[in-house]
């Protein structure tokens, strides 16, 4: 095509961006009207026009024409032109469902020609565009192309990754069938390619379907031993630079990773020879010199490694492989290195390999100071944090510590977190801890985040043998010239709580403590000077000798009239409250804090948001399980209900710690009164019931677990997230859930987010009313033993509601219209808890109905008004709540236009109120 | 593998191939950012980085950077031999191949690429086979030679030992 020629050398030619625009358009337009022009393009020419186009978008330039010229350039008979028109549709196509019509049109002829080139020419735009249109059109017929006996090598080829393709996208639209056994089969096949080909398909449709393709493990099995006994010449022109078939041999160690181990004796002693030989074989001298050889090679011995991990069954292998693993540590090349620091990082997990990780410290120690590349270096970082226990964790604290002054920007705050958590987790002595963590704060104090320093004054309230060496060692930090304001935060909690129990030594005495603290009040930003504010508030109650100073300081105009809200606020607060409220008084608003209870560290949980599901080691994501009585761990404390029972609103567990000014109770908290009043009942079993009127919150909890929930509504549809929160130091085993839903008056899709582990989405469907919840079964080991324990979701009829604005007349006369004796529903029932107005009407409106005001003539009385929305029925309803303060008794009516539904609406309501 | 990136050592895209379906918009904001930072990186840095949640694997070729990102249980060592394969392919077929013939030629390009892969996965590792399947195509293809000279990408490729 010569004139695609000089159109690319013009463009390259073009001295300027705005030369090459000109030129462009100036094609553009040239092309556009040789389509419009009334003349009929031959074939040739409009190939070559196509192409133009396909070149300017290929620049970056947007192309919004040209699309039916490509079309029809699929229907030519010559091979070169349907190609480019093929071509054009891959890379450009959009979703314009005319053009998807002819566009699959084209296709259909293409495959069902015979002629293998054409077919493949049709696969690969499918496998390309792999759109939901083209699902629905070829997912049914590609599955019969690839098992026939009579299709081509290389049409089977193409027809297992375009399937594999269409199932990625659409995998409701690939039926499992007859087909699928005879795929498994293609792993036998003589030819090699196809055999490359098939094991991708087999790969993602047995990570999905494990059971139905099982059978391919053994072929598998005996597909790689025939490769890895071969010698290197046998299969010609698979072999690569002398290792046989690279790349299926990974994909068929990969395959294997989506099974457990072997059970047939047989197939597994010939497995464990294959690995055997593959890390016998990275011993043997190298048949080439070149990369290529040795990448090659090491790939298989990296994905063989991989396996060794994921079966965490063969000691022997799995010690081979850490050996092998540490000759790679100092290898010249930088590749090699690398993975071996990240393959290391699994196998640091292992119960088996783990001893042999840690034999590595001091290269992977080196590798932190010295390796040039970053992301080197990060992976060093990580490998030290999965290698650290009780035992090496005094050496890599200090290691990652003293990196961390040198420590490349992007990683310092992962880093931080890192030596946080180690810190924490193996932390003997606290002191130890306290020193770590305010070291880290000295050092990068700008990348401690909240987190950090919220957990840090956690564990010093709730450990007291640590209580008087944090006051120190926090007063000494203070007296440092500049010290970072997280170090200001975390000295003034430490010391408005703890500064009495060095308050003895006149070096720090009261007043030299506040002094010291005062001095820095000014540098800081606000949040920081109200949290001093409170701090000041707690001297005067530790240190009455302290009082008029203070006392003075919140007088001053600077405080009391200080144009920040919130500090005003706390001056004009705190200054009354030490001047009226008596001895006895003061010392119980400002008492010491309660422990916090003992929750997954969120630090932790930081970290893992950080990385992702998934990117964080297995150790870590339950936290500790190897080494039982972590600061953090669950079983530790027995005193945990204690905890929870000072904390009054269990539906803020979710958010982790509440941090804030230490003095809780002084502090305006109006925001929270509504979250309070719905979770006073506390955790109990019936979790159920506490929902109806509300969407978030703590649905279950006991030692073991935590189930909380979130939810959203609109109209019949709804969305529920369930957050499973492990509580205890060890992993749960085999960890399932299931929805059942009785009577399928509702649709439910569980799904476990990819890689997620802790948290489910469930999508739910209204189909028609219903009284039964659907029930969430779960099933996990904890130490051994089973456990089961089934929930009923707080899936309830109300949740559908969509409210209903209405005046007083239309209310009555609905009211009135709903008069059959079987629309009405009513009950008097005692009230369970205090007849508080607010909290009536915030609960009615959690109910999701819409609450009328100035209705009923009576102002106690509440009526409400919503239509709930199935897919089959609207059901209007009506409600009436009387309260009787005297009899403490209410009285609740209900009607609506379907009698089950005002009989179920007032079973779910008497108890709420 | 989700995609594969060819660019030039001045920043030029050369030749973009995505597996998973994403906008146009965001496919510019990709490469961008995936562009910058591999042309940061120094010479004798680790091939591998991550990106996102993926990896990315790299190698530069002459005055060419090939770039694939692939999904993090995917094998690092055999997508770099992925893209050493690709470029014995493209050696093979142009005879000593550089920049300048992808350039005048990326249909062609293409069409080997997608011989050679397909969906992200490997179809047909066997160099003879691909370029067989080419060359089938070429029989019924006019011919149009290109008279370009460049760097060649690979010096040592056409003589395996």
């Amino acid at each position: 095509m010569r004139g695609l020629a000089v159109f690319i050398s013009d463009i390259r030619n073009c001295k300027s961006k705005e030369a090459e625009i000109k030129r462009i358009n100036k094609e553009l337009a040239n092309i556009r009207s040789k389509f419009k022009g009334d003349k009929a393009l031959d074939g040739y020419s409009k190939k070559k026009y196509v192409c133009k186009l396909l070149f300017i978008f290929l620049l970056g330039h947007d192309i919004d024409f040209g699309h039916m010229e490509a079309v029809n350039l699929l229907s030519s008979n010559k091979y070169t032109e349907k190609q480019i028109g093929y071509l054009f549709i891959s890379v450009l196509v959009n979703s314009n469902s005319e053009l998807i019509r002819l566009i699959n049109n084209a296709i259909k002829n293409d495959l069902s020609s015979r002629n293998p080139t054409f077919m493949c020419l049709a696969l690969h735009c499918i496998a390309n565009v792999g759109s939901r249109e083209m699902a629905e059109a070829f997912a049914g017929e590609i599955p019969r192309i690839l098992v026939a006996g009579d299709t081509m090598d290389s049409v089977k080829q193409s027809a297992a990754l375009c399937l594999l393709r269409l199932y990625k996208t659409s995998p409701d639209l690939v039926l499992m069938g007859e087909w699928t056994s005879r795929v498994v089969h293609l792993l036998n096949d003589q030819h090699m390619g196809v055999v490359t080909a098939a094991i991708s398909l087999i790969t993602c449709l047995s990570q999905k379907n494990p059971d139905e393709f099982k059978t391919c493990v053994s072929l598998a099995v005996s597909r790689l031993s025939r490769i890895v006994s071969s010698a290197s010449t046998d299969l010609q022109d698979y072999t690569y630079y002398f290792v046989p078939a690279p790349w299926l041999s990974c994909k068929l160690l990969r395959l294997l990773q989506c099974y457990p181990p072997p059970e047939d004796g047989a197939v597994k002693g010939r497995l464990v020879e294959c690995l055997e030989t593959i890390l016998n074989k990275a011993q043997e001298p190298p048949k080439s010199k070149k990369v290529q050889h040795s990448n090659a090679k090491n790939a298989i011995l990296f994905e063989a490694i991989s396996l060794i991990i994921h079966y965490d069954s063969e000691p022997n292998l799995l010690v081979r492989a850490c050996n092998q693993l540490g000759q790679f540590l100092q290898h010249r090349e930088t590749n090699l290195r690398y993975l071996a620091l990240e393959s290391m990082c699994t196998l640091a997990s292992s119960e088996f390999s783990h001893e042999a990780v840690k034999t590595h410290i001091e290269t992977v120690i080196n590798a932190l100071k010295t390796e040039r590349d970053v992301s080197v270096r990060q992976r060093a970082a990580d490998l030290l944090y999965a290698m650290c226990d009780r035992s090496n964790a005094k050496q890599i604290v200090a290691e990652m510590l003293s990196y961390l002054e040198t420590a490349d920007y992007s990683i310092r705050e992962e880093m931080v977190l890192k030596v946080a958590i180690l810190a924490e987790k193996y932390a003997v002595d606290y002191s130890w801890y306290v020193d770590t963590i305010l070291n880290l704060i000295r050092i990068a104090g700008d990348y401690v985040s909240e987190e950090v320093w919220y957990r840090v004054i956690q564990i010093v309230i709730n450990r007291d043998d640590v209580q008087g060496y944090a006051a120190k060692t926090v007063f000494e930090a203070l007296q440092a010239p500049a010290c970072h304001e997280n170090m200001v935060k975390v000295g003034g909690y430490i010391l408005g709580e703890f500064g009495n129990l060095i308050a003895g030594d006149p070096r720090s005495s009261p007043l030299v403590q506040f002094n010291l603290l005062h001095s820095k009040f000014h540098l800081c930003s606000v949040p920081t000077r109200a949290l001093l504010l409170s701090a000041y508030i707690k001297f005067i109650n530790l240190f009455p000798e302290t009082k008029s100073t203070i006392q003075e300081v919140l007088r001053s105009d600077s405080q009391i009239r200080n144009s920040d809200v919130e500090l005003q606020q706390r001056a004009v607060e705190y200054l009354k409250l030490s001047s009226i409220a008596s001895t006895d008084v003061l010392a119980t608003v400002l008492e010491e804090m309660p422990p916090f209870p003992e929750r997954e560290s969120s630090i932790l949980a930081k970290l893992k948001k950080k990385k992702g599901p998934g990117a964080v080691s297995v150790n870590e994501l339950e936290e500790g399980k190897r080494e039982g009585g972590e600061l953090n761990g669950g079983g530790e404390r027995g005193g945990d209900s204690s905890a929870i029972a000072s904390t009054p609103s269990p539906s803020a567990d979710l958010l982790g710690l509440r941090a804030g000014p230490p003095v809780t109770a002084a502090a305006p908290s109006a925001g929270s009164l509504l979250v309070d009043v719905f979770s006073e009942a506390g955790v109990n079993d019936d979790g159920f019931l506490r929902f109806v009127c509300k969407n978030n919150g703590v649905l279950f909890e006991n030692q073991l677990l935590q189930i909380g929930i979130k939810s959203e509504y609109r109209q019949n549809l709804g969305r529920m997230y369930l957050f499973y929160g492990n509580k205890t130091s060890v992993q749960f085993v085999t960890f399932t859930t299931t929805v059942t839903c009785p009577g399928d008056t509702l649709v439910l899709e569980p799904l476990i987010e990819g890689g997620a582990q802790v948290q489910q989405v469930i999508n739910i469907e209204c189909l028609t009313d219903f009284s039964d919840a659907p029930l969430l079964n779960i099933k996990f080991r904890y130490g051994g033993a089973l456990q089961n324990l089934t929930l009923k979701l707080p899936v309830t009829i109300n949740k559908f509601f969509q409210p209903t604005e209405m005046a007083s007349h239309d209310f009555f006369q609905r009211w009135k219209q709903l008069s059959l004796p079987q629309q009405e529903a009513q009950k008097i029932f005692k009230a369970n808890h205090a007849m508080d107005t607010e909290v009536l009407k915030a609960k009615l409106l959690g109910l999701g109905m819409a609450l009328l005001e100035n209705v009923d003539p009576n102002p106690e009385n509440f009526v409400c008004a919503g239509v709930i929305q199935t897919k089959a029925q609207q059901v209007g309803s009506l409600l009436r709540l009387e309260p009787n303060a005297q009899a403490q008794m209410y009285r609740l009516t209900v009607r609506s236009s379907k009698d089950t539904v005002s009989k179920r609406l007032c079973e779910l309501l008497a108890e709420q109120f | 593998m989700q995609f594969m990136l060819l660019f030039s050592r001045q920043g030029k895209l050369r030749l973009q191939k995505w597996y998973v379906p994403l906008s146009d918009k965001e496919k510019k904001k990709i490469t961008r950012e995936l562009v910058q930072t591999v042309l940061a990186r120094k010479p004798k840095m680790c091939s591998f980085l991550e990106w996102r949640d993926l990896k990315i694997v790299y190698k530069r070729y002459a005055s060419l950077y090939f770039c694939c990102a692939i999904e993090d249980q995917d094998n690092e060592l055999i997508t770099l031999e992925i893209i050493h394969r690709y470029v014995e392919l493209l050696d093979k077929y142009f005879g000593s191949v550089c920049e300048l013939d992808i350039i005048f030629n990326f249909e062609k390009a293409y069409f080997i690429l997608d011989e050679f892969l397909l969906g992200g996965e490997a179809q047909e590792t066997s160099k003879k086979n691909v370029l067989k399947a080419i060359e089938q195509a070429d029989l019924l293809q006019e011919v149009s030679t290109q008279s370009v000279t460049s760097e060649h990408l690979c010096k040592c490729i056409a003589t395996p030992q």
